[in-house]
């Protein structure tokens, strides 16, 4: 019999902590099989964040480390410097990215660092339980804004892409979701372009990727891929931001 | 500064001395963010880390600096930064993460007057956050405390071999006279070092190997005491093996004066103008603040004698001559902070005020 699905090698055939219907685990396995397609796995050197995927070094197959909280571009950084013919990307979410990490993330993209960052944008802070975070829509319940945020007390949620847009070392930018499989597909091929920068040598890249956190958000796994479909997509509008023209395109 | 091939002297500040030192060492890597009085460090390391093909990076913060050379030390190269107090306090998450992962890395510390922004002034100010951890969680940094442009030189050298020896984080911990004066140094050839073991840890991509993974997260119960017991290990073994300190009249002394850095030469004139009045004095200068000489310290308290602890702080190495001390003798403390330098006359009066009353306690 032929073996048609498998773990891809750069994943640990390792059972993950991630709650159901969460979307660490498909972004986990999406970035797994580019780095087996482009053959970089023993090539590889990630970063994980503070956050649900603190322990994605479990679940992927390659070098890594982890960084406190809101630093991992920096350490992406000392790393890619001394290591210059490595894949280097961080996996960080939207409090470690958007809020405590802000410094680091802007300044990590305007020195053009060779690097690539997956950012998990899930609206929430998901490893403390579900308090605001900077991506939090307007009017969204969470721990912290029991009423729904609001732009008065709270601002506005944060479009860190597209601010990062405006620099130009940044030569990558995409967001992409994984609410129905066509999404996943488009975000994986993001995910491939995005390293394909890196590996050109082209400047820093990243992929913003919405992401479900039914056990935060109090919905089914199924309401919450209709939640990013219906709530987070008009806000956060789907596509490719930022990249070089030409060869790049689509597919 | 050309590298020299045979001994050669030069006149330089400390913060040169430091950088210079470090490239010699093999730092290839160094990140760092402007701050008073140490900056010179910071713009040789722009001007001569290209010459060796190493990293130059001014980073957008103190934090995110001490991250990259957390990153650096992860990928396998000599990493250092550097900066003076309030950048330190700074520092201290990225280096209680340093301390966590075990990695190698040298921080330069060039002390100003604190707390809060405090100013650009000399100090001994940071002696509790470097030699009591800093950050959060059990560990401890190697403190070198030099007290001449030469020893900033020499220990930079070494404090890259030791971090590596122990992989450990070692902090050159100087002032904001030390950084700045300009002194004549001996240069020793340069020859490139190499770690003194082979790096089984670092992450390069999992090439024919299992991946690695470096990180100080231990959720299961008993993990993290296991690397607090592992980590207290080391520190015991680095407190049998890395004391060091210099000792002069102690033998019939009546009172020794204890200073270190830019202090430490302040008290040591005071000692010879008293020896020369005929006043028994002695000089014990602790070299390495952690680990703290505190056997030596012990078998030099003896009845009749005192001490008088000198420092640019409001007194913060006095508690670890107190502790190694434990009460044999008495211990008086005398110090300038805030920018404030100790005057060799003010040392002197304290020093008759400490005999005087040393005596009517022996009485």
């Amino acid at each position: 019999m032929k073996k048609i699905f498998s773990y891809p090698k750069s994943l640990k055939p390792a059972e993950t902590h991630y709650c159901a219907g969460c979307g660490h685990g498909i972004i986990h396995r999406i970035i797994a099989e580019v780095i087996d397609e482009m053959g970089l796995r023993e090539n590889t050197v990630a970063v994980a964040p503070v956050g649900c995927a603190v322990v994605a070094y479990d679940y992927f197959n390659f070098d890594m480390t982890e960084s406190a909280h809101g630093r991992a571009p920096a350490v992406a950084t000392g790393i890619r410097r001394t290591l210059p013919d490595r894949l280097v990307f961080t996996y960080q979410g939207d409090g470690d990215l958007a809020a405590i990490g802000t410094a680091e993330i802007i300044h990590a993209a305007n020195r053009g660092e060779k690097i690539s960052v997956i950012f998990v944008n899930n609206a929430v802070y998901g490893m403390t339980n579900g308090q605001m975070a900077p991506t939090t829509l307007l009017s969204q319940k969470t721990e912290t804004t029991p009423l729904g945020r609001d732009a008065e007390r709270d601002g506005y949620p944060l479009k860190i892409t597209e601010m990062l847009a405006s620099l130009p070392g940044v030569k990558f930018l995409a967001r992409k979701s994984t609410h129905s499989p066509q999404e996943i597909a488009k975000a994986k091929q993001a995910i491939r372009d995005a390293f394909k920068i890196q590996r050109a040598g082209l400047g820093f890249s990243m992929v913003e990727i919405l992401s479900a956190c039914p056990t935060c958000w109090g919905l089914s796994p199924k309401e919450s891929l209709d939640w990013i479909k219906n709530r987070m997509v008009p806000y956060y509008p789907l596509g490719r931001i930022k990249e070089p023209e030409s060869e790049l395109a689509e597919t | 500064m050309t590298r020299p091939t045979t001994i050669e002297r030069k006149l330089t500040t400390g913060n040169e001395a430091i950088a210079e030192g470090a490239i010699q060492a093999g730092c290839r890597f160094y990140a760092g963010y402007p701050i008073t009085p140490q900056n010179e460090l910071c713009e040789y390391m722009a001007r001569h880390m290209p010459e060796v093909g190493g990293t130059f990076i001014q980073s957008e913060s103190e934090i995110a600096a001490i991250n990259m050379v957390f990153g650096a030390a992860v990928a396998g190269a000599r990493a250092m930064t550097s900066s003076s107090s309030p950048g330190i306090s700074l520092k201290q998450e990225g280096i209680s993460y340093i301390a966590a992962c075990e990695l190698p890395a040298v921080i330069s510390n060039m002390m100003r007057g604190g707390p809060g922004l405090g100013n650009v002034w000399p100090a001994q100010s940071d002696y509790f956050q470097a030699t009591k951890g800093g950050g959060h969680g059990d560990y401890h940094l190697i403190v070198l405390a030099p007290a001449t442009v030469q020893e900033a030189f020499d220990m930079t050298k070494e404090a890259f071999d030791l971090a590596d020896r122990y992989r450990n984080p070692v902090m050159i911990l100087g002032d904001g006279i030390l950084g700045q004066m300009m002194e004549s140094f001996e240069m020793k050839p340069a020859k490139t070092r190499q770690p003194s073991r082979k790096k089984d840890y670092i992450l390069d991509g999992c090439k024919g190997r299992k991946p690695r993974v470096i990180q100080s997260l231990f959720l299961e119960e008993g993990m993290l005491e296991r690397l607090n017991d592992k980590l207290q290990a080391k520190y015991r073994r680095i407190e049998r093996e890395l004391v060091r300190y210099e000792e002069l009249n102690t033998n019939d002394a009546d009172l020794i004066l204890v200073a270190y850095g830019s202090s430490s030469r302040i008290a040591r004139a005071v000692m010879r103008d008293a020896r020369v009045k005929g006043l028994k004095i002695g000089f014990f200068r602790p070299m390495t603040l952690w680990p703290f000489p505190t056997e030596a310290m012990r078998k030099l308290a003896k009845p009749k004698r005192a001490f008088l602890v000198i420092e640019m702080s409001a007194g913060q190495m006095v508690e670890d001559v107190r502790l190694s001390i434990e009460g044999r003798a008495p211990v008086y403390f005398y110090g300038r902070s805030g920018g404030g330098i100790p005057s060799e006359e003010a040392v002197f009066a304290e020093v008759r005020k400490a005999l005087k009353k040393a005596r009517s306690k022996v009485k």
